[in-house]
């Protein structure tokens, strides 16, 4: 594993020497800040309302009101940011013909997957840390529980890991990347939705598609939830994907 | 015209019987050759000949079907790994990271490469010095001309010091003058690392190479030194004529034309009619034609008999002046 360093290296320089990365972290920045800002008004104005109906204050809980939301929203975001973080990771080097030269070198593929699925996950992290300063606000202000912004952290972490591997699955798919992106928004929605199945009907079948959707075992992490099983369904996610990667890299062997 | 492959002592390269199918299109059938230690060897053919395809094998990119290939000892398939630390290989039309700075790009190969952290700035140092990149080191590859990035791609075949270095189409796409440069760089290489090159070009093999391997539609034509492969071709040219008339006659008229050296009947047709072979120092058909319709016999063909190697040569030497 010692050469996915060096590719991780070059992945890094090459997000912040081309603009997506801040694009990408600004547009995140601003949709999230106004829905926290959104909640947290609404929170507020409750708060004055509490004071005159007692009724209300026993309701008015600030985990429940803006901290679990604003896991929820950055979930959601999650979704929708990732792919386009990973869109480029192998379809450019396809397109440019890169992919000959890096695959030449003495690296294992698996080397290669691992640094480009630690850089984007890096830059996601990084645009999650720059977020983070809409929640801390609430902690100096508030009161709020710790447990749930570690497991909201937790989940959006692995969540975001998760869109990663999908991401580079469906980038090593193509070489054009927006292809790569639409592919990767649409098995993410998709794994995202299987979720509802279960509010439906409930049968074996839709227990089982509600597993294999994040949504689940997200909400409950926001929730400040832990679940072994939800958290098994993450790290399955990103095994079975990374393992198709590669997978992926090495077919080109076959189909030339 | 095809030859064995001479058995000895020092191949850096062994390829033995590579076969490369991709679906129903077979890109390699049978392909033996071997490059000895400090060779530059010329893989000569014309576009789509396999060129390509073979050097993707033997440097790992991808697997043959059939067939074996050894680089410095150790097999492809068996260890890859090995095979890729000891080849510097240059892919044709030379993918680079665009947005990456030159020395940047030097640094990050020498770190694959395994080139130890204290003598990575010197070795690519010595490399870019030795390339002619200097001047451009903290220019991104995608701002350099053609013939800069063509040096870069040679540059970074040499990270790591490789044994072997595998350059496809070198000097494709370049101006008479970096042609002439980039041909210069790779014969100071000699004798030093052993280099197998790809071209399409006749005359570049003549200047670069020790040896040249001739490969067509995925197979290999011909193993020789660039000299006698030319002294070979030199001033033979048969033709072959279908013609209806006394056989004695025509034979005796043909051989009257200046230049040719040798006529002989191939085929009998029936009647009148057959078939001759004619060899000739030169192009010798306008007189051929002329002397066969000046005494009234019937000319049916007329036609150069090209033999598989130089159907390749024209086809090549065609090229070169096309381009």
């Amino acid at each position: 594993m010692r050469n996915a360093w060096p590719v991780f290296k070059k992945e890094m320089r090459s997000y912040f020497l081309s603009p997506i990365a801040y694009v990408v972290g600004a547009a995140f920045l601003a949709v999230c800040g106004y829905f926290f800002y959104a909640n947290l008004i609404y929170y507020s104005l409750l708060s004055f309302r509490g004071h005159s109906n007692p009724l209300l204050a026993d309701f008015l809980n600030l985990t429940e009101m803006v901290i679990a939301p604003f896991f929820r929203n950055v979930g959601v975001l999650t979704l929708f940011v990732v792919p386009l973080l990973t869109m480029r990771l192998f379809a450019e080097e396809k397109k440019l013909g890169t992919i000959e030269l890096l695959l030449t070198y003495p690296v294992r593929d698996g080397e290669a997957v691992a640094g480009k699925f630690l850089a984007c996950i890096s830059v996601y992290l990084l645009i999650l840390l720059l977020g983070s300063f809409y929640p801390l606000t609430v902690v100096f202000l508030g009161k709020p529980e710790g447990g749930p912004l570690f497991t909201g952290y937790l989940g959006l972490i692995l969540l975001g890991g998760m869109a990663v591997s999908i991401g580079l699955f469906a980038s090593s798919l193509t070489e054009n990347q927006i292809v790569a992106a639409v592919i990767t928004f649409t098995m993410l929605l998709l794994l995202w939705g299987l979720g509802w199945v279960n509010e439906i009907s409930s049968s074996p079948l839709t227990r089982a598609l509600e597993y294999i959707s994040p949504r689940g075992h997200f909400d409950n992490l926001s929730k400040g939830v832990i679940e072994t099983k939800g958290i098994v369904a993450f790290l399955i996610h990103i095994a079975f994907f990374l393992f198709l990667t590669m997978r992926l890299l090495e077919a080109r062997r076959w189909r030339g | 015209m095809v030859e064995d492959i001479q058995e000895g002592g020092g191949e850096m390269i062994e390829v033995q019987d590579l076969t490369k199918h991709y679906g129903d299109v077979v890109a390699l059938s049978g392909v033996s050759f071997s490059v000895e230690q400090g060779e530059i060897l010329g893989f000569l053919g014309p576009n789509g000949a396999g060129k390509t395809t073979t050097m993707r094998i033997l440097t790992g990119f991808i697997p043959p079907t059939s067939g074996r290939a050894r680089v410095a000892g150790f097999d492809i398939s068996e260890a890859p790994l090995e095979v890729k630390k000891r080849i510097g290989y240059m892919p044709e039309n030379v993918p680079l990271y665009g947005d990456m700075g030159v020395e940047r790009y030097l640094l990050f190969v020498a770190e694959l490469k395994g080139v130890s952290r204290s003598k990575r700035r010197s070795h690519i140092g010595e490399i870019m010095e030795r390339c002619g990149i200097r001047e451009v080191a903290r220019r991104p590859i995608g701002k350099l001309s053609k013939g800069y990035r063509q040096r870069v791609g040679i540059a970074q075949a040499l990270v790591g010091d490789p044994e072997v270095l595998i350059l496809d189409e070198p000097t494709i796409g370049l101006d008479p003058k970096q042609i002439v440069e980039i041909r210069e760089m790779i014969k100071s290489f000699g004798g030093e690392k052993t280099v197998l090159l790809s071209t399409h070009i006749l005359p570049e093999v003549s200047v670069t190479c020790d040896r040249v391997v001739i490969i067509n539609q995925g197979k290999v034509l011909a193993q020789d030194t660039p000299e006698s492969l030319a002294a070979r071709l030199r001033g033979a040219m048969k033709l072959i004529l279908q013609a209806e008339g006394p056989e004695e006659e025509i034979m005796e008229a043909l051989r009257d034309i200046k230049g040719v050296r040798e006529v002989k009947k191939s085929k009998d047709l029936g009647g009148q009619r057959a078939e001759y072979l004619i060899e000739a120092k030169e192009d010798v058909r306008r007189e051929v034609a002329r002397a066969v319709v000046e005494k009234g016999w019937g000319l049916f063909e007329l036609r150069p008999d090209t033999a598989m190697l130089e159907e390749v040569f024209v086809q090549l030497v065609t090229e070169e002046e096309g381009a």
